[in-house]
């Protein structure tokens, strides 16, 4: 990310943690109706917001559920009514909401949700991992993936402008490290005046439930018409990576904040890239300056964008690099390479016809601390190998009594 | 509000069908009959959340709707929690001058015994200890019809369902059906009610004043189903009033925490006249049958106490 001084609008600086600031631009876009259950490490997003509405500095209605089937539910409904809708959870609650996330999207409903990703039990952890977002990989929801606060918060606004458009009416995920993101509070700018933010967020028509015009929604449908149904979705999610561009290019115009699906840091001219997401890039950076003084060519790489996969973006970023390292922060048990976004790039680049070398890593598991220590040493770990690091399949990272040779 | 009138008769009701005729339902099913009526006292202005259940299935086969009134499933379990999302998003859009604030629009669910007594209680018990304005239509067969007639909390005693077949050890279901609608009264919600649909005219007079409360309103409707009851089509009506006169049923109300039974049954009949007609429970045994009835006279007993008088009279055929 890369912030411009100016910006059309004008913005004050604020210490916000990423719940915080997720509340903050829930509060800005003007949302209806909230409904969430409290869960670690996502609770001060409700909180917050709960205090926001309490004062009066949000007109919208918390409904308190009693569990997060019934969050997510339950603005299925409001939104299906023409509410702007919004939740947020964790770990337990999502893989609990996760029948509804289907549905959600299949419905073609602009809901917004934050996840601050959290390990999955058992054994039972609060601590930081995304296994619970990787797991809602296929449930048809937009996936943005933040680093900081500050994106935290634009991306929640931009979420609401590429899920609410006319052409997409999917719904979106932002999420952000828990406990790493979710609970450190750092420096960021927000709107002085909430009308700039309305104004990047037009209320816009759809289908709803309206007795004038009543209209039949999440019908039984047969063999005969399922598939296309579904295919709509395909195309819809294909079509929101253009829409989400076009977006990015509204955040920086109004906010004076530039994004790309897939950020880079000393990219250009690097022999061996590190791809991650979330919270840790801001280690990585640094892991990267310390290897280039210790004389390696190295780069690092950020995924925001996770649904749609931006492969086109990561095929020109990792044009020349010799190798590709991905970190990965999730385990999927019994795949041929276990770091799900490993897995993913991988097929994106043998589909956009490229054959970097390239090393499957996972760390920070259940909340373990990924230090630039890890990150040096992944990297040489790497370079060790050489091609038979992927040949291992994925390496677990920092596993006491494990050895890869 | 298009439905403040007395419904003496059937004379009372709307002749315009907001339900329209060409759905899947089986020949003889009551359902249809429950919605029906409840259309005719909810109005145009009724959005209807229905669980998944036969209902759902036979009335959406896409492209086609029988639903004039705007309609939305979500899932088995949740229509309580969407319901609530819905009320809750109206109250707000009116509020912020997004939608007309003058409208009275009536949030009605529609659920069956397995989304109600079994999967969907938790978002029922949530929706009512809320205390969103939104009717909750129980309409109860007593089994998972949609799936092909398996035991829910519902099913009575010594009941047969694919899943409780009458064996040499096990007989029907071995537990009494769950008392759901005094366990919904116990959120000391403003309007709960018990009805059938052999008596239409105490059934919509309850639809009416459970959508004029401020708050949540819950009816339950027994709904004999021909198909997993097994009797022929042209007996529903027959049979619910039988569960009437055998007070294997009993319409009551609960208006504001005051109990009172609606249709009184001056002389009950013997329960085997209810069981007899019915498959299900053709092949249970004298002292079996003589068990229900025990289970029966003890809850007569106790609505009598509930209500300081006899309102359901001595067994006399």
């Amino acid at each position: 990310m890369e912030t411009r001084l100016e910006s059309r609008v004008r913005q004050a600086r604020v210490i916000l943690n990423s719940n915080y600031a997720a509340a903050y631009a829930v509060r800005d876009a003007d949302v209806d109706v909230i409904s969430a259950y409290p869960i670690t490490p996502q609770t001060g997003v409700v909180e917050k917001l709960s205090e926001m509405i309490a004062e009066g500095e949000l007109d919208a209605e918390m409904i308190h559920v009693e569990s997060e089937h019934s969050a997510l539910s339950a603005i299925v409904g409001a939104s299906a009514v023409g509410a702007r809708v919004f939740t947020a959870t964790s770990s337990q609650g999502l893989e609990y909401m996760h029948e509804v996330l289907h549905i959600a999207s299949g419905m073609r409903l602009p809901l917004v949700m934050a996840i601050a990703t959290r390990a999955i039990s058992a054994p039972i952890s609060i601590w930081n991992d995304y296994t619970d977002l990787m797991n809602v990989r296929d449930t048809s929801w937009i996936t943005f993936v933040a680093s900081t606060a500050q994106e935290v918060y634009d991306s929640i606004i931009e979420a609401y402008m590429v899920s609410e458009d006319p052409r997409i009416l999917l719904p979106s995920i932002v999420a952000y490290d828990g406990f790493w993101m979710s609970h450190t509070y750092e420096p960021l700018y927000i709107p002085e005046d909430r009308e700039s933010v309305s104004k990047m967020l037009p209320r816009r028509p759809r289908y709803t439930l309206d007795p004038d015009n009543p209209i039949t929604m999440g019908s039984i449908v047969n063999p005969d018409w399922y598939y296309e149904i579904k295919y709509q979705q395909v195309e819809a999610m294909k079509e929101a990576y253009s829409v989400i561009r076009e977006a990015d290019a509204k955040i920086e115009e109004n906010l004076g904040r530039v994004y790309k699906p897939v950020e880079s840091y000393l990219a250009e001219d690097s022999e061996i890239l590190v791809l991650t997401y979330g919270g840790i890039y801001g280690t990585l950076q640094t892991a990267v300056d310390l290897l280039r003084s210790e004389g390696l060519r190295v780069g690092a790489l950020r995924l925001r964008l996770w649904r749609p996969f931006p492969a086109r973006d990561l095929k020109t970023l990792v044009e020349d690099a010799k190798t590709l390292i991905v970190v990965d922060r999730a385990i999927s048990y019994g795949a041929s390479i276990e770091g799900p976004v490993a897995l993913e790039t991988i097929a994106a680049l043998y589909r956009e016809g490229l054959y970097p070398a390239i090393a499957s890593f996972i760390a920070g598991i259940g909340g373990r601390p990924v230090s630039e220590d890890d990150f040096r040493g992944m990297v040489k770990k790497a370079l060790e190998l050489g091609e038979r690091a992927l040949k291992i399949g994925s390496i677990h990272w920092g596993v006491r009594g494990v050895e890869y040779e | 509000m298009s439905n403040v009138y007395r419904i003496r008769g059937v004379r009372d009701l709307p002749r315009e069908e907001l339900f329209a005729p060409g759905h899947g339902l089986c020949a003889g099913c009551t359902a249809g009959t429950v919605i029906r009526h409840l259309l005719k006292i909810s109005g145009r202005d009724t959005i209807v959340v229905n669980a998944t259940n036969c209902v759902e299935v036979s009335t959406t086969m896409y492209p086609y709707t029988s639903w004039r009134v705007p309609w939305i499933h979500v899932a088995f379990e949740n229509a309580a929690a969407v319901a609530s999302g819905i009320e809750t998003a109206l109250r707000v859009m009116a509020r912020k001058g997004l939608i007309d604030p003058n409208k009275r629009i009536n949030i009605v669910v529609l659920a069956g015994d397995g989304g109600t007594y079994d999967i969907g209680l938790q978002a029922l018990s949530g929706m009512l200890e809320r205390g969103h304005r939104v009717m909750y239509v129980l309409y109860d067969n007593e089994a998972y019809m949609n799936t092909g007639i398996q035991r829910s909390g519902s099913t009575p005693l010594h009941a047969w369902t694919t899943t409780t077949p009458l064996g040499k050890v096990l007989r029907g279901k071995m537990q009494p059906k769950k008392p759901i609608a005094e366990i919904v009264a116990a959120h000391r919600i403003p309007y709960v009610a018990t009805a059938n649909i052999a008596y239409p005219i105490d059934m919509d007079q309850k639809f009416l004043k459970g959508l004029q409360v401020e708050g949540p309103s819950f009816i339950h409707v027994l709904q004999p189903c021909p198909t997993g009851w097994r009797f022929d089509p042209r007996y529903g009506i027959e049979v619910g009033r039988l569960a009437v006169e055998t007070a294997m049923w009993i319409n009551w109300e609960i208006t504001m925490g005051d109990f009172k039974v609606t249709v009184r049954v001056p002389k009950r009949k013997h329960v085997k006249h209810y069981l007899r007609i019915q498959g299900r429970f053709r092949d249970l045994s004298e002292e079996e049958i003589e068990e229900i009835q025990e289970l029966i006279n003890k809850e007569v007993e106790r609505i009598n106490r509930m209500a300081g008088e006899e309102v359901i009279g001595p067994l006399a055929e």
